[in-house]
This record gives structure tokens, C-alpha cells and sequence, in this order.
């Protein structure tokens, strides 16, 4: 046995002594939860618990405030508080004693006060600062089980900015003797990648470490990290199939000690876990998939054990095969692994076998063709779940010709279920489905009405609105077919405003009043004044909301203009005209008006006008004179929202002051800094939590009210790209042949004495899986292709569906017709955003390049002169002396003494460089391609990016004062020239702030043209892949694109920020949250705070304001103007550093790259 | 992963509650009882899982239970998590606790299918180290069954010579010592594994 457990046994006789008067307090204690628990079996109501509770609580109250109660009872107390907690009561003033038995308890004890604290306490609360001394005392305890509790203490939750004070000793445990510490350890590293993974990112090496452990349990752990990293970023651990393959290799093979089998399974979730790893490195990746065929097919054989959990790994077998390249071998057995569980009686397998089909049915339909009578006994089931999930697999297998079958089961199911989950998401369904594949306009209005009275307020609010915009806008089919869709929804309308309206919920109210107001013109011989009628029948009515109101007076506003119309609005507008709710009142107002002045009438609301001919003044300047004259009677200035926040804030950040007035700190040495960052650890620890919390408060109180407009629809549009990505794959995987199946239900025909029961089945299977079939399979393929859709938006309805919409439903205020208005605003702002991405012209475009690159709103346009009107700079081997000016702009940056020294390896670069192709071409004379203005400027190495026969690209960065210049440069290495050249960069990231120098059109045989992008870094992020492409003609007609992609760093966007101390005092206190971290100090002759400090200003560009004895201040920004300060100050034997920034992710990743950097030294 | 376990008896009264994500108290208490709403209404002969119910995490968030005698079992998890597995996990989990609170109770002849109720809440804390050792932040760990035991045997010892009979420290000593350590999984290789552990890319 080790030298630890040897000393814990010895620690243990005199621990166990000191609690000497254990036998009767330990039977009472028992007795007393064991009393309590009794009790409260024995009551009867709610409310009698509730009394004993407190009664309870009160006794627990009593006896941990008192001095007398030994730790042992503390215990005691602990379960019974935990008790508490979990029947729903707080216990809160519990908590400190769980820390402090935590603390001081012994070994048993102690474990009860950790297990208190998990349960009680969780990651923000401050009351966990107090635990991180304990927990640091544990982890260096020689007492293993000591070191363990501390170590799944962490491993649940610890206070994220604490971590830098237990790093070293966690990963020092990881080369501890004893397996269960290195696990645990591996386990609360895991905890700190999850919640600050910057601060973890130096020690991935030992992760891999661990993943070679000889302990299996060790291993297990680690994969845990790295199924997560795998999960963010499967190209950077392709590396690591190999070992992956291997482990599952040898599990299956049973090379594991059998103490990790369960029921003569090997270890089943460590295999779950392998699969899953694996099928996340092999999704689109033919190579890397290649490797794991084998092991994969072994699992399949392997897992033929009767036992649920060899269903389990099946299951997850299948799943991986499907995603990662396909092998037409594998698939054949999955597919019949799939067909088992379908078939399978026991319920739970059933139910994992549609899940599989959904998953894999739109890759292969022939498998939902096999089981189409099991999927249509499903749609019987009793298990509303087995439902549910067998409507999934058919929305899924979906098209023209079985939608309105397939829609119909839906809405049955629909009718009969009264669970808010699944009514949202199958009434958007239906809803998705009627609007792609609707066989005709009855049909879809029909079923969109009923989806409307089921859906009822509970619906996602796109579905109305994306409703109305396809009437509005009409979906590219003919005007005719058009106006008959609308005839048709005013004839529903209408019938259903006739009979009862009472059940109808409020949504539909509002389509149904907006269609009416819109469009019941269209239909012949009827009377306005009917539909007003109507309307106002509805107003009266007691459940409408007053949204609803505002919805049916606007439309009653359209429809003000007839005759008998107007007596009836003003009736309604003089008894709205008085109302309590002001956007009531304002309506009837604007009602009135409008059905007195038909001549306003017409203009403000013409009939059928298109939507986008509307014109807004936007700056809304016709308000100038009234703005002026306000101003001029001394009304204060308008303030953006944004702009009073920040005031608040700046309010706020100054009332923190007197906290930290207590800290006797060298305040006389440093007089700018904040006062509460350089002092004792705990302390300043404690204090900056508090200005955490409290930041944290008042951004939350600001995001809520943000939220509520955009949240939704920020969910809404993720849905939308993954669904787009679902139909990319599909694409992208290559059709798989369809076994001969469609004969399915004819060959069940056979039987000649079917039930009537059976037939009535038979018929359902062959219209649920009509153009299934083999020959339609192409078909189906296509189904993502545009052209099976029934209703087609207009493109510009399509790409900005997110942002109106939600505005409209949330601002009730308005009436629809100035809601569409504002969409259209909306929507132009919003294509303007979208048109960041460089658009250049595409290959087949004879004559010069035109680039259609487009600024967005609010890039400082420090390169005015090229915004705007981009003008196509060439520079070319012979044309290299345009843009003297720029580089005069540059030049002063020069003389500020900016050194740079970029990290990157030479031997690589050079090696990357020699290729075929552009083999002859030298560094040097790549650089002598460069313009003046350009070559003057720092930049890095230039290294290849790309090439094939004819093109190849190279790429360097130069560092300009207010950009990145990521430069292109284009070689023709072939023996003939290339024409219509275009480069495309894309890069979601960043910001592309201007473009200068294009591709020549033609590039002749064995020359060079130059390019180059401005990129800002807006969000920081600590390295970005750029992708891009190149085009051109080499054969006249065949157009080829060459890719390229790229990583930047997030120091290639970090600049000095020169300023003064005083001026850096200031900026420090406008930032109320920091982040600390101890960083490495270089020690060598010298200071080695200077020391430290140089180094990074040489390799991060920082700019050092001044350093003051042991402590040293230092700026910097990220283009194009994010400030980030550092407060640095010798602690010990490390730099402590507090960083302030307005962006709160940039002191992370400038912190990752600052370890970085001190490592490398 | 897995965001939280829910053991509550046929009434729907918590036996045993641990959340892997943050959830404010009263929401804690919401979800107890819309999950126990949800699950109870079902029969037995139905599947073992659920979808639905908005209050963890919307459509990622899925019930799998498992009904013993008075108790239910559930896990609240989101789509990461393979169903059948959890599934067997609980189960898991569930014999393990039966075991060791046999061990508790000290009365070995007890059914193994019916573990009292009441065991389990006198035994609260025990039950919930025996879940930090099979599921912990939410991850589901593969260990082996001894070690588990093992520690649980552990407990039960430090436990008993607490229990504080004069001669205590004496005989916890010898207790200790013979105790089964948790380092079974001596000499396992995972033997050819050959990773290279090459310089690592900074991402």
C-alpha cells in the first residue's frame, strides 16, 4: 500500500478519537431525520407539511448558530438540510455552515459538508469564494480520500475566475500514482474547459497524456475532453483517429479487465462514447472514414448479444455509419440492424428504430418503403411517444403527392394531444409542410386554418407572419393563381367570421382581420360594409385581446372608404375613441379621419398596392423643424438607448467605490489604477466578484428586454441553418442505389384473403408512400430542390424573413399596414448587412471586374477614398508605382517604432512553399511584386496557399496601423494566359473593411498580380479561418475555381494603443469588469517585470504606458478601436495581470496569447 | 449530457433530486412536478422515454425512466446522450444502490427488486456518492462495478467504527487496512495504443 494511505492510517485513530462521544449522539441524530422523515409520511395535506417543515427549519436554525454543536451533529444537520432543500424549502442560511463543515470536519464529515455545498450552492453564487481556500487545502492533503472529495468538488462546480489558483495543483495530480486522483483530476479539468476554456488551453499535451493512460478509467475521462473538442473542431484531431479506432478496437476485442463489464458487455458506454468520437472525425471526410470501417463492422458483429445494452451501442453503430462517409457494405448491415428495431416488439427498441429512420430516411427511402406496414401499425400505436415519432419519419419522407395524407394524420394526432411541446412543433410542421408541397390553394388555406385554431396562441409566432407575407407578396406564381388564393381566404374568412368566433384564438383573429382588411376587394358583389360588420361584431366581443383590437381597427381603417362602411367605423371609432388603452384610442382616431376624408383615404391606403413601392423617410427627417425648434426652447437632446445605458453604467461603476476604499494598497505608488485590483489574492478576489455580480446584474436587466424582440427569432434562424446544412449533406451524399422495394404493397396484394382491416391498411401505405418508389427516387432526393415547392417567396421575402417579423409581433402599436412598411425598412437595412460578403463577378463576366462589394453601416472609413466607388486597382509586374499616396498615409505609423516579429516557423513556410507549380518562385521575388505601398509596411512571411496546373496562391498579412492587410498574390505559372480572374474572400468573422488592388482580368502566361483585403476584428476570437476562392478561365468557356483558406490570429489585429497615464486612468475606471491571471515571469538580468513586459510588447504589439516599481501598466487595441488595458504587477514569484476591456471576450484570448508567449520564452 | 436525476416515489414526493445545470429553486420544484406529471400519467407498457415538456431545455431535451416498485427513476437529458444507454445506466445505478444499501441496512436477505423508500432518503447521502461516482457534471462515467462497491464498503466501515464503540480507533485501523482500495484495475494494457503524443497545434 502507498506511503499516503499509510499515513492516513495513521492520521486516523487520533481523528477518530477527538469525537468521543459518539455512540448515543449518533442513534439520536439517525433518530431525528429518521423522526422527521416518519412525520412527513404520516401527513396528510400540504399545508400540515409545511408547518412541520418550518418547524423544522427553524429547530436546524437554532442548533447550527449555536457554539455547542459539535461537527458531528453538523453532519447530522447537513442531511437533514438537504432533506429540506429538496422538498422545495430554502435552507439558505445553511449554506455557511456546509462550508465551514466542509472546512473543518473530518473525514467523513467532510464529505458532508462538500456534498452539502454541490447540492446547495452553484457556480455564481459567492458563497463558493469561500470554499476555494478549502478546497485548496484539500488538494495538497496527503490523504487520498481527502485529495478525491476536494477533486469532485471541482469537478461539479468551482467559480470560473478562481481557476488560475487551483490549475497547477490539478494538473499536477494527473502524474499522481493512484488512478481514481488522475481520473478525478482529468474530470475537473474537463469542468475547467467547459466553463473558461482559454484558461485550460496550454495543457491540451496532457490531455493526450491521459488519453494514453494505462488505466482505462483514466482514458475514459479524457475522452470526455475530447469528445467536446472534437465536437468544436473535428479537423484539428484527425490525427487522433488512429488511437481511437484502436481503443474501440480493443474493448470490443475484450482486452479490458473484466470489472468493466456489465452483463458480459465491455465497457457498453465507453464504446457509445468511441462511436460517437468517431463518427464526428468521419462525417465528410472519405480518408479518415476509411480507417474506421473495420472496427465499425466489428461492433456490428460483435453486438449481437440479446441484451438492451448491445442495443444501446447497435444503435449508436448505425448512427455513425450513416454520418460518416458511406460504404455500401456497412450500410447494407445497418440497414438491417434499423429493420430489427423496427420491427422489434419490445417498445423501447421500436422506438429507437424510427428514430434511426428519421435520421437516415432522407438518405435512403427504400428503408421507410421495407417497413412501411410497421410505420403505419405505429400510427395506431397506444404510445402517444411511438406516434409522435412515426409522424416525424413520414414528415420527413414528405411530397407532393403524399402531403395531404401525411398532413392529415398529422392534424389528427394533433386534434387529440394536449401537450404544449408537441402541438408548437408539429403545427410548425404541418405549417412547413402545406407551404412547400400544397397540391392546392383550397387545400392550403383550409389546412392552414386549422392549424391556426389548433396552434392557437401558443405557435410560433413565424407561422402567422410568414402566412400573411406569402399572401402579401404572392410566391412567384402567376398574379391570376394569386388573387385566386386570396379570393379563396376571404371566402374562409368570411364563412367562419359568420358562425361562432368565440373559440377562434386570438392569432388567427389577427390573420383573419389583416386578410379581410387587405384583400376583400378582390372578391366581386361584396359590400365593405359587410366586412366591417363582421369586424365590428368581433370588437365587441369580450375575449378578444387588445391586440387583437388594434388588428381588427386597422383593417376596419382599409376598409373605411364605402358608403355604408363609413357610418358604421364612426360608430365604432367614437365608443374606441375614449378608450383606456392608448393604441386603441389613437386607431379610432386615425379611423375616424380616414373613413370621413376619402380623398386621404385613398392615398395613404391604396388597393393592392405592391409592397415594396412604398416609400419611407427613414431619417424620419420631416420631423427636422419640430426636432429644432424643441431643441431651441431648451428640450434636452435625444439620447440613444445604448447611450443612457452607458451613463447608468458609468453611474454605477463610480457607486462601487467605497467597497474597495478598505484595501491598504500602494495607491501612492500607482495612482491610476483601479484601487481594487493589486492587493491580497482572496481579497481582491472576493472584491472583483462583486463588481462581477453586479455588472452582470444590470447587463441581464438589459439583455431581458432585448431578448424578448429578438430571442425567438435568433432560435428560429438557428433551426433554419441547421436545416439548411441537414439538406446540404443530403446533397452532398451521393444518391444511394434504392433496392427494388417499391413493390412493397403490391406483393403484400397478393394475399388474397386480406382483412378488411388489412385492406384498409394497404390503401393507407400506398397513398403515405406513393412517390416513394424507385423511380421516383430521384425525385425524393431532390425534395430540398426548389422546384417540387409549391410556394415559392420571392427571394427578397426569403432572405429576410427574421427581421420583421418578430418586430411586427411584438409592436402591437402599430397598425399592420405601417408594420409592413416598417418590415420593408427593416428589410432593406438588413440586405444592405447582408451584402458585406465581397460579391465579385463571376468568370463567365466578359469586360472589366466589377465588384459589387458593398460597405455596411458603420465601418470608420478611414479608406474614404476607395468606399463607395471601389475603383479596380491593378498592379501587375509592370504596373506596380499606383497608391503613392496611401503609403505616405502609412508611413508615420512606421516611424512610431513598431518592431514586428511574427511567431511563424520559417522552415515550414519554405517548406509549404516548394511545390510543383511554383517551384522557381522564391520568396524574394514574390516580395518584389509588391507595390510601394505595401512593401513598406511589417508583414509576415509569405506562404502558399494554394495551386493547381496553372495558378498559385500565395498569401501574406501586413500589419497597417488601422488594418489587417490580408495580401493575395496571384502567379500564372503556366505556359498560357488565364482570363476572367475574380477572388472571392469570405470570412463571417471579420470585418472586410475595404478591398484595393484586384486580379488583372487576364493574367498572361508567367506573371503576377497582387490583392489585397482590409480585415477588422470586431468580435475577438483567437484565430479565424478564412476561406475563399479563386476563379478564372484557363480554356476559353471552362471555368475553374482554385479554394484557398487561411488562419489569422487574433494578434495579427492587436495594435499599440499609445496614450498617456492619466488618459489610461481614466479609460481603466470607464470598465468596471476585469479578469485577472497569473502569468509566467521571464527572469533574467535585469527587471523582470521589464523584462516580461518586453517580451510582449514584441510579440503582441502591446504598448507599455509605464511601469512604477513592481508594477507596470500596458494598452492595447484590437482593430478597429477595442481597447484593452493591462495592469501587471510582480506577485510572488508570477505577474499578476488584470485585464479591463469593453469586449468581454478579448482579455481571454489576449490572455491565451500572453501564456503563449511567456511559454515560448 | 446528462442535466439532472429525479428520483421521486408514486405520489410524486422527491426522494432523491441532483441537477447538473443551474435551475432556481422554485424552478427545480416546477420540473419535479411536471416531470412527475408527465411520467406518471404513463402506463407501463409503453416506452421508457419522453419527449416534450419545455422546462429543461425545449425540443433537446428528452425523459428516460425507469418505474421500480414505489420509485421512479428519471434522467433529464439532452440529445447527446444515447437513450438505451441511460436506460441501462439507471439500472445500473439501481442495482448499485440496492447493493449497497443492503450493506447500509445490513439486512442481506432482503428482496433485491424492493428497495425501500425509506432506505433511500435515510440513506440520502450515501446514495448520492454512489451517483457522483457513476455520473459526474452531468458526464456519464464508465467505471467499474468493484471500485464502486468497494468505496461504498469503505464508507460502511469508516462508518461503523465511528459508530464510536470504545475501542474505535483500534479496530477502524485494522478496518482500513484490510479495506478494498479502489485500485483494482491493476495491470491493464491497453497494451498497442501507439499515440504518438507529437507537438501539439495550439488549437
Amino acid at each position: 500500500m502507498s506511503d499516503v494511505v499509510e499515513k492516513t492510517l495513521t492520521a486516523l485513530p487520533s481523528l477518530l478519537s477527538l469525537d468521543s462521544q459518539s455512540g448515543a449522539g449518533k442513534l439520536s441524530s439517525t433518530s431525528k431525520l429518521g423522526g422527521l422523515i416518519r412525520s412527513i409520511t404520516e401527513l396528510t395535506s400540504k399545508h400540515e407539511e409545511e408547518k412541520l417543515i418550518n418547524r423544522e427549519l427553524a429547530a436546524i436554525k437554532e442548533q447550527v448558530s449555536s457554539p455547542n454543536t459539535s461537527m458531528r451533529q453538523m453532519k447530522e444537520i447537513m442531511v437533514r438540510a438537504i432533506y429540506c432543500e429538496m422538498l422545495g424549502y430554502e435552507a439558505s442560511f445553511s449554506y455557511i455552515h456546509a462550508i465551514k463543515l466542509a472546512q473543518q470536519g473530518s473525514a467523513i464529515e467532510k464529505r458532508v459538508g462538500y456534498l452539502a455545498v454541490s447540492l446547495f450552492l452553484n457556480e455564481s453564487h459567492d458563497l463558493l469564494l469561500l470554499l476555494v481556500n478549502t478546497v485548496l487545502k484539500d488538494l495538497q492533503s496527503t490523504n487520498l480520500i481527502e485529495v478525491c472529495m476536494a477533486l469532485t468538488v471541482v469537478s461539479q462546480l468551482f467559480p470560473k475566475d478562481m481557476i488560475p489558483a487551483i490549475l497547477p495543483l490539478v494538473e499536477e495530480k494527473l502524474t499522481n500514482p493512484k488512478e481514481i486522483i488522475r481520473r478525478k483530476a482529468v474530470l475537473a479539468l474537463h469542468k475547467f474547459y467547459l466553463i473558461a476554456p482559454n484558461q485550460v488551453q496550454h495543457i491540451h499535451s496532457k490531455f493526450r497524456k491521459a488519453l494514453c493512460d494505462k488505466d482505462p478509467g483514466v482514458m475514459t475521462a479524457s475522452l470526455h475532453i475530447y469528445l467536446q473538442l472534437i465536437k468544436e473542431n473535428p479537423d484539428s484531431y484527425k490525427d487522433l483517429t488512429g488511437s481511437f479506432v484502436a481503443i474501440l478496437r480493443q474493448v470490443v476485442g475484450g482486452k479490458l479487465p473484466v470489472d468493466f463489464n456489465y452483463h458480459n458487455v465491455p465497457a457498453p458506454w465507453l464504446q457509445i462514447q468511441l462511436l460517437r468520437i468517431l463518427s464526428l472525425l468521419g462525417k465528410d471526410d472519405q480518408s479518415t472514414s476509411e480507417l474506421m470501417y473495420e472496427v465499425l463492422d466489428e461492433s456490428l458483429r460483435r453486438a449481437e448479444m440479446n441484451h438492451n445494452i448491445t442495443y444501446a451501442i447497435l444503435y449508436e453503430c448505425v448512427k455513425a455509419i450513416y454520418t460518416i462517409y458511406p460504404k455500401s457494405e456497412l450500410l447494407e448491415k445497418a440497414a438491417k440492424c434499423i429493420g430489427n428495431f423496427v420491427v422489434s416488439p419490445k417498445i423501447n427498441l421500436k422506438y429507437l428504430g424510427l428514430k434511426a429512420l428519421t435520421y437516415v430516411v432522407q438518405q435512403d427511402a427504400s428503408l421507410a418503403l421495407q417497413h412501411q406496414m410497421t410505420i403505419i401499425e405505429c400510427l395506431d400505436h397506444s404510445d402517444s411517444i411511438i406516434k409522435r415519432e412515426t409522424l416525424e419519419v413520414l414528415f420527413r419522407i414528405t411530397n407532393v403527392k403524399n402531403v395531404a395524407v401525411i398532413v392529415e394524420k398529422m392534424l389528427d394526432f394533433l386534434k387529440l394531444c394536449n401537450d404544449d411541446y408537441t402541438i408548437i412543433d408539429l403545427v410548425g410542421k404541418v405549417a412547413e409542410l402545406a407551404e412547400k408541397y400544397s397540391p392546392n390553394n383550397e387545400w392550403f388555406i383550409q389546412t392552414m386554418n386549422v392549424v391556426f385554431s389548433l396552434g392557437g396562441e401558443l405557435m410560433h409566432p413565424d407561422i402567422p407572419n410568414n402566412f400573411l407575407r406569402l399572401l402579401a407578396q404572392g410566391f412567384g406564381s402567376e398574379e391570376e393563381e394569386q388573387q385566386q388564393l386570396r379570393v379563396f381566404a376571404v371566402d374562409s374568412y368570411l364563412t367562419l367570421l359568420e358562425s361562432d368566433t368565440a373559440h377562434l384564438p386570438q392569432r388567427f383573429l389577427q390573420v383573419i382581420s389583416w386578410a379581410l382588411g387587405e384583400f376583400s376587394y378582390l372578391k366581386d358583389g361584396l359590400e365593405p360594409c359587410k366586412v366591417t360588420k363582421l369586424l365590428a361584431k368581433l370588437l365587441d366581443e369580450r375575449n378578444v385581446t387588445s391586440e387583437s383590437r388594434s388588428w381588427i381597427l386597422s383593417a376596419m381603417a382599409k376598409l373605411s372608404a364605402g358608403p355604408g362602411a363609413a357610418a358604421l367605423a364612426l360608430q365604432v371609432s367614437e365608443r374606441y375613441s375614449s378608450s383606456l388603452d392608448t393604441v386603441l384610442r389613437q386607431q379610432a382616431l386615425e379611423l375616424l379621419h380616414l373613413s370621413q376624408d376619402p380623398e386621404l383615404h385613398a392615398r395613404v391606403l391604396p388597393h393592392g398596392a405592391a409592397w415594396d413601392s412604398f416609400e419611407v423617410d427613414s431619417s424620419l427627417s420631416f420631423l427636422d423643424s419640430f426636432v429644432s425648434e424643441a431643441l431651441s426652447q431648451g428640450a434636452a437632446p435625444y439620447k440613444a438607448p445604448h447611450q443612457r445605458q452607458e451613463e447608468l453604467r458609468q453611474e454605477k461603476a463610480l457607486s462601487l467605490e467605497p467597497y474597495s476604499i478598505s484595501l491598504p494598497v500602494s495607491l501612492s505608488s500607482c495612482s491610476i489604477t483601479d484601487r481594487q485590483s493589486p492587493t491580497l489574492l482572496s481579497m481582491s478576489s472576493s472584491l472583483s466578484g462583486n463588481s462581477n455580480e453586479l455588472k452582470a446584474g444590470s447587463s441581464t436587466l438589459k439583455l431581458e428586454g432585448v431578448k424578448r424582440v429578438w430571442g425567438k427569432e435568433g432560435y428560429l434562424h438557428q433551426q433554419d441553418a441547421v436545416e439548411e446544412a441537414a439538406q446540404v449533406e443530403e446533397a452532398a451524399t451521393p444518391a444511394l442505389p434504392l433496392s427494388p422495394q417499391q413493390g412493397g404493397a403490391e406483393s403484400q396484394q397478393t394475399h388474397g384473403d386480406l382483412t378488411v382491416v388489412e385492406q384498409e391498411k394497404q390503401k393507407l401505405a400506398s397513398s403515405l408512400f406513393v412517390g416513394l418508389g424507385s423511380q421516383n427516387s430521384t425525385f425524393l432526393m431532390g425534395k430540398s430542390d426548389s422546384t417540387s415547392q409549391q410556394f415559392r417567396r420571392k427571394t427578397r421575402a426569403a432572405d429576410s424573413t427574421s427581421s420583421g417579423v418578430s418586430e411586427r409581433s411584438s409592436s402591437s402599436s402599430h397598425s399592420s399596414c405601417s408594420d409592413f412598411l416598417h418590415n420593408n425598412l427593416l428589410e432593406d437595412s438588413q440586405n444592405s448587412l447582408n451584402t458585406q460578403k465581397i460579391g465579385v463577378s463571376n468568370g463567365t463576366h466578359e469586360g472589366p471586374v466589377t465588384q459589387s462589394f458593398q460597405t455596411a453601416n458603420g465601418i470608420p472609413e478611414e479608406d474614404g477614398e476607395e468606399l463607395g466607388n471601389p475603383l479596380p486597382v491593378i498592379v501587375d509586374s509592370d504596373v506596380a508605382s499606383i497608391g503613392t499616396e496611401t503609403s505616405k498615409e502609412t508611413s508615420p505609423f512606421l516611424d512610431a517604432g513598431m518592431v514586428l516579429v511574427q511567431p511563424c516557423s520559417p522552415q515550414t513556410e519554405l517548406r509549404d512553399f516548394v511545390q510543383p507549380g511554383s517551384s522557381g518562385i522564391t520568396q524574394t521575388s514574390l516580395r518584389s511584386q509588391f507595390p510601394p505601398e505595401l512593401s513598406q509596411l511589417p508583414h509576415s512571411d509569405i506562404s502558399l496557399l494554394s495551386s493547381d496546373h496553372s495558378l498559385s496562391l500565395s498569401a501574406c498579412r501586413a500589419y497597417r496601423d488601422d488594418a489587417l492587410l490580408f495580401v493575395i498574390i496571384l502567379s500564372n505559372c503556366s505556359q498560357s494566359s488565364t482570363n476572367g480572374l475574380s477572388v472571392q474572400l469570405d470570412c463571417k468573422q471579420l470585418k472586410v473593411a475595404s478591398l484595393r488592388g484586384n486580379a488583372l482580368e487576364n493574367l498572361p502566361a508567367h506573371s503576377m498580380s497582387v490583392c489585397w483585403y482590409a480585415l477588422l476584428m470586431e468580435e475577438p476570437h483567437t484565430q479565424v479561418t478564412v476561406a475563399g476562392s479563386v476563379s478564372y478561365r484557363a480554356v476559353p468557356g471552362h471555368t475553374q475555381t482554385l479554394q484557398f483558406t487561411d488562419k489569422l490570429f487574433l494578434t495579427d489585429f492587436i495594435r499599440p494603443l499609445t496614450l498617456s497615464t492619466e488618459e489610461y486612468g481614466k479609460l481603466w475606471l470607464s470598465f468596471s469588469q476585469d479578469v485577472r491571471q497569473n502569468l509566467k515571469l521571464i527572469q533574467g538580468e535585469g527587471d523582470p517585470l521589464r523584462a516580461t513586459l518586453s517580451a510582449l510588447k514584441e510579440q503582441l504589439q502591446l504598448h507599455i504606458v509605464d511601469i512604477i516599481g513592481s508594477e507596470g501598466i500596458v494598452a492595447c487595441r484590437l482593430l478597429p478601436d477595442s481597447p484593452c488595458l493591462l495592469h501587471c504587477r510582480i506577485h510572488g514569484g508570477s505577474l499578476a495581470v488584470w485585464l479591463r476591456s469593453p469586449l468581454l471576450s478579448l482579455p481571454d484570448c489576449l490572455l491565451y496569447y500572453c501564456q503563449k508567449t511567456l511559454e515560448e520564452c | 449530457m446528462i442535466k439532472a436525476i429525479l428520483i421521486f416515489n408514486n405520489h410524486g414526493k422527491p426522494r432523491l433530486i441532483r441537477f447538473y445545470q443551474y435551475f432556481a429553486e422554485d424552478m427545480q420544484q416546477q420540473i419535479i412536478r411536471e416531470t412527475f406529471h408527465l411520467v406518471s400519467k404513463r402506463d407501463d407498457n409503453v416506452c421508457n422515454f419522453l419527449e416534450g415538456g419545455s422546462l429543461i431545455g425545449g425540443s433537446d431535451y428528452k425523459l428516460i425512466y425507469r418505474h421500480y416498485a414505489t420509485l421512479y427513476f428519471v434522467f433529464c437529458v439532452d440529445s447527446s446522450e444515447s437513450e438505451l444507454g441511460i436506460l441501462d445506466l439507471i439500472q445500473k445505478m439501481y442495482e448499485k444502490v440496492c447493493l449497497s444499501l443492503q450493506v447500509f441496512v445490513e439486512t442481506l436477505d432482503k428482496c433485491f427488486e424492493n428497495v425501500c423508500e425509506l432506505d433511500l432518503i435515510f440513506h440520502m447521502d450515501k446514495v448520492h456518492y454512489i451517483l457522483q461516482e457513476v455520473v459526474m457534471g452531468g458526464m456519464v462515467l464508465e467505471t467499474n462495478m468493484n471500485e464502486i462497491v468497494a468505496q461504498v464498503e469503505l464508507q460502511n466501515r469508516m462508518e461503523k467504527s465511528e459508530g464510536g464503540l470504545s475501542a474505535a480507533p483500534a479496530r477502524a485501523v485494522s478496518a482500513v487496512k484490510n479495506m478494498n482500495l479502489p485500485e483494482i484495475p491493476r495491470n491493464i494494457n491497453i497494451g498497442d495504443i501507439n499515440i504518438k503524443v507529437p507537438s501539439l497545434s495550439p488549437f
